[in-house]
């Protein structure tokens, strides 16, 4: 199952808070098919420029293209089907089963698609993120892993072109982490289009295809993860001594961070 | 899962039972045999006193428990309910004020509508104060400062009542009960409640959503700002339409959501229509229990209501002491 190829073309955004300029000047251009992974130090903008693209938050200026529509003139439940977003701290109010957290994926999709239709891609995300066998556990009884997993089930269950996640990995282990990139790359693998915060250099440079690192308000790199994540630009972004490490033979690549920069 | 597919039909079953209970118990049991014989007096009684008095439980207690189940899940709190957050109170008021301003004999549309523009500021006053995500402490102090804002106003039009009828009537609805109801407080009654409920379910989607709090309902495409309105106009009609005509019921919108998580599932939508028929099953149950208890005058349905509530508040907020402190 592969979908269409789907764009995003974001030019001239803007956003404030207040009389603080939180983004600034964004032009980029986002296809699916791809991870693309937004770095940049805390209050960099980068949950702001998700939460822009997610159309939860309106920028000032600048427009925001969703396959050549503008994302603000569709209509709320139409942009949800197209884009999920995941937050970063995902609230669960009530301790509902886990069959009825996926299943609340298929909200936009209310009086569109039939009963049937939405059991078949819940069950389709639980088995995709293997949280089928907690179908019917209470989420609150889960780990911390576990329930991130059932959080991307949900969004899974939107069956969506694009996945927003802001920093699906904070709070995972070493393994969760590479669990749910993969779930991340499967997604891409069929053709949807992911775009993630990250704040782990090394797991950015091992699952991204291009990063973008925002420092400030501003796009500061735009590349593959080799030329994005260069020892100029995380000094000057992160303001560390940090190296971009080959794996041996054909072994994933490691950022190795040696300390703080000595500014000169 | 299996709890889930007998919970509905054994509540409705159980609400069947309850009304014609109300309908047969009281002062005089009415019985098969009288009802048989064409006894005028027994007609009566039926027509006149009781079956407007079950209709009336039934309505009221299913929207009082509606409300309460759509309050919770939207304000993502256990603990909310018209009740014990103000809004009945403050319906109240609006009532009150419409007798004490003498303008509530000019229709009898005239005091209703009063209680539903009370309970509607009440919704939009508890939501400004509180915000949109409430933490438990500022949605409790906001039901403070609604409630005893409300209780004052009406204390203050109680002490500067116009006429001792005045006085009385409003003591009537700080009570509240289903004692001698006619259908003309039904009619008034059944259209707003009714609208009411039809938009509270209408925010069914929304609730569901909110379990994902405020941003995980944005991102899933739903206009919070549209729900609030919804349920604000919805929650303002079923208490200022419940209130105008049996007073202030508080707690029903409380306990009854509890009861009902165990047995359909914590899915605030899913929680909505089992709340109203367990809400029109605790109202009957409580009604008979008024009629049932000896002494002269019979014990107001509000009272009884709050000796149960209070206790189970209390219960409510012990086991959710963790979560405050």
């Amino acid at each position: 199952m592969t979908r269409p190829a789907s764009n995003l073309k974001i030019s001239g955004l803007q956003f404030r808070r207040g009389t603080r300029v939180v983004l600034d000047a964004i032009d980029l251009h986002l296809q699916s098919g791809a991870v693309t992974a937004v770095l940049g130090p805390n209050g960099a903008g980068k949950s702001t420029l998700l939460s822009c693209i997610a159309g939860l938050l309106r920028p000032e200026r600048g427009s925001i293209e969703l396959d050549g529509t503008s994302l603000h003139s569709l209509a709320a439940m139409q942009r949800a089907r197209r884009i999920a977003f995941l937050p970063q701290t995902p609230e669960i109010a009530w301790s509902i089963d886990v069959q009825t957290l996926v299943g609340l994926g298929r909200i936009p999709f209310h009086g569109l698609s039939s009963d049937e239709e939405d059991r078949t891609a819940v069950t389709r995300a639980m088995i995709r993120t293997e949280v089928a066998q907690w179908a019917d556990r209470t989420v609150t009884t889960l780990s911390g892993g576990e329930r991130a997993r059932v959080l991307l089930a949900r969004v899974l269950a939107g069956e969506s072109d694009w996945i927003l996640a802001d920093e699906p990995f904070t709070g995972l282990d070493p393994s969760h982490q590479f669990e749910a990139a993969e779930l991340l790359r499967a997604v891409v693998d069929q053709g949807g289009g992911v775009v993630l915060t990250i704040h782990d250099l090394t797991l950015a440079a091992r699952i991204a295809d291009r990063v973008i690192i925002i420092d400030d308000g501003r796009i500061v790199a735009d590349g593959t993860p080799q030329d994005a994540l260069t020892p100029q630009i995380l000094r000057d972004v992160y303001n560390i001594d940090a190296q971009w490490l080959d794996g041996a033979n054909g072994t994933p690549p490691t950022i190795a961070i040696h300390g703080r920069a000595t500014r000169s | 899962m299996t709890s889930r597919r007998w919970a509905m039909p054994a509540l409705l079953a159980l609400v069947v039972v309850l009304a014609i209970l109300s309908v047969a118990v009281g002062r005089v049991t009415l019985t098969w045999d009288m009802w048989k014989a064409q006894d005028p007096v027994s007609r009566a009684i039926l027509i006149e006193l009781r079956l407007p008095r079950a209709i009336l439980g039934v309505l009221v207690g299913a929207s009082l428990g509606l409300a309460g189940a759509a309050m919770q899940g939207y304000l993502r709190n256990a603990l909310a309910e018209p009740g014990t957050l103000g809004v009945s109170a403050m319906a109240a008021l609006g009532a009150v004020l419409s007798i004490f301003f003498n303008i509530a004999g000019l229709h009898p549309w005239v005091l209703p509508i009063c209680g539903v523009i009370g309970g509607m500021t009440g919704m939009a006053a508890l939501f400004a104060l509180s915000g949109m995500t409430a933490s438990v402490l500022s949605l409790v102090l906001s039901g403070i400062i609604l409630s005893a804002l409300a209780v004052a106003g009406i204390s203050l039009a109680l002490s500067l009542s116009p006429s001792p009828w005045a006085a009385t009537e409003i003591v009537r609805w700080m009570l509240g009960g289903l004692t001698d109801r006619s259908f003309d407080e039904l009619t008034i009654a059944t259209p707003l409640i009714v609208v009411g409920c039809i938009a509270v379910l209408g925010c069914r989607r929304s609730l569901d959503a909110l379990t994902l709090g405020e941003t995980g309902a944005r991102s899933l495409g739903i206009d919070l700002n549209r729900a609030q309105w919804q349920l604000a106009l919805g929650i303002g009609l079923i208490v200022g339409g419940s209130t105008a005509v049996t007073g202030m019921i508080g707690f029903v919108g409380l306990i009854v959501p509890h009861l009902m998580r165990p047995l359909v599932g914590s899915r605030p939508g899913a929680l909505l229509v089992p709340s109203a028929i367990a809400g029109a099953a605790l109202v009957l149950a409580g009604d008979i229990v008024v009629r049932l208890l000896p002494g002269g005058s019979e014990l107001q349905l509000g009272v009884v209501m709050s000796l149960v509530g209070a206790p189970f508040f209390f219960v409510l907020l012990h086991s959710m002491r963790r979560k405050l402190t």
